[in-house]
């Protein structure tokens, strides 16, 4: 399975990742790709940027450990997951994630198992950046327990299989 | 040991990290937690809750009953809000 995991300040672009990952191959039936975008507002109330912080080893690490709990648990052909970090303005992705496999149901569920559980294990803080741009204005975005239950829920399902067709 | 720190706790704390020597008896994540509390306003602030901010041994989440013993590197951050 081919892996690629990078943390990049840099904007990534969605459709070159993936062409990357198919190059010379054609086993793969399937690709899912889930792009994370920073919005223009944050509960109800406008934004300028994000701004994320992150613990730079630690999150390659852990993003890895994922990566291949994936693999035990569906018939993956290649991973690949960029996350950003520093400021990022509405509009602009923070998250990518491109799962490849035979068939759909592998790609889109490690696609969700990974993204539930980047959002709560992966170490990274957004902070949000009001307009105006005053220091007095950058809040820490607070976890919600909903990503908490989404993570949670992958503990007690069983382990899935592709079907044969 | 080294120890870092993250986001608010880093704030709040005022270092991104640091090298600490804990008396002998601070033997897991938790006593450790509790004797950093001490250690001044901005830990106290830090660790206010100490249910909320989370901890890493070496890069790895851990619990609080987690031992520090033979750890190089600890860090505290609070719940994780990337994706």
């Amino acid at each position: 399975m081919s892996v690629i995991v990078r943390l990049q300040r840099e904007a990534f672009d969605a459709a070159s990742e993936v062409a990357a990952l198919k190059r010379s191959r054609t086993d793969i039936g399937a690709v899912v790709i889930f792009t994370g975008i920073c919005r223009a507002d944050e509960d109800g109330e406008p934004i300028a940027a994000l701004n994320l912080e992150h613990y730079p080893d630690m999150a390659e690490a852990e993003i890895g450990r994922h990566i291949e709990a994936a693999r035990q648990r569906w018939p993956l052909l290649g991973v690949t997951v960029i996350h950003r970090y520093g400021r990022i303005v509405p509009g602009e992705g923070i998250v990518l994630v491109v799962t490849a496999s035979t068939h759909r149901q592998a790609a889109f569920a490690a696609a969700e198992f990974l993204m539930d559980y980047l959002k709560t294990r992966a170490p990274f803080w957004k902070q949000v950046e009001k307009p105006g741009g005053k220091t007095s204005d950058k809040i820490w975005v607070e976890a919600r327990a909903s990503d908490d239950t989404a993570a949670e829920r992958w503990k007690s399902a069983p382990t899935k299989r592709e079907p044969a067709n | 040991m080294k120890v870092r720190y993250f986001a608010w706790v880093r704030e709040r704390v005022g270092k991104t990290e640091e090298d600490i020597d804990p008396p002998a008896g601070v033997a897991t994540i938790g006593d450790l937690v509790d004797w950093l509390a001490r250690q001044g306003e901005g830990y106290a602030y830090a660790f206010e809750n100490p249910n909320v901010v989370r901890s890493a041994i070496d890069k790895r989440h851990v619990r609080s009953d987690a031992r520090i013993a033979g750890a190089s590197e600890i860090a505290f951050f609070p719940p994780m809000t990337g994706g």
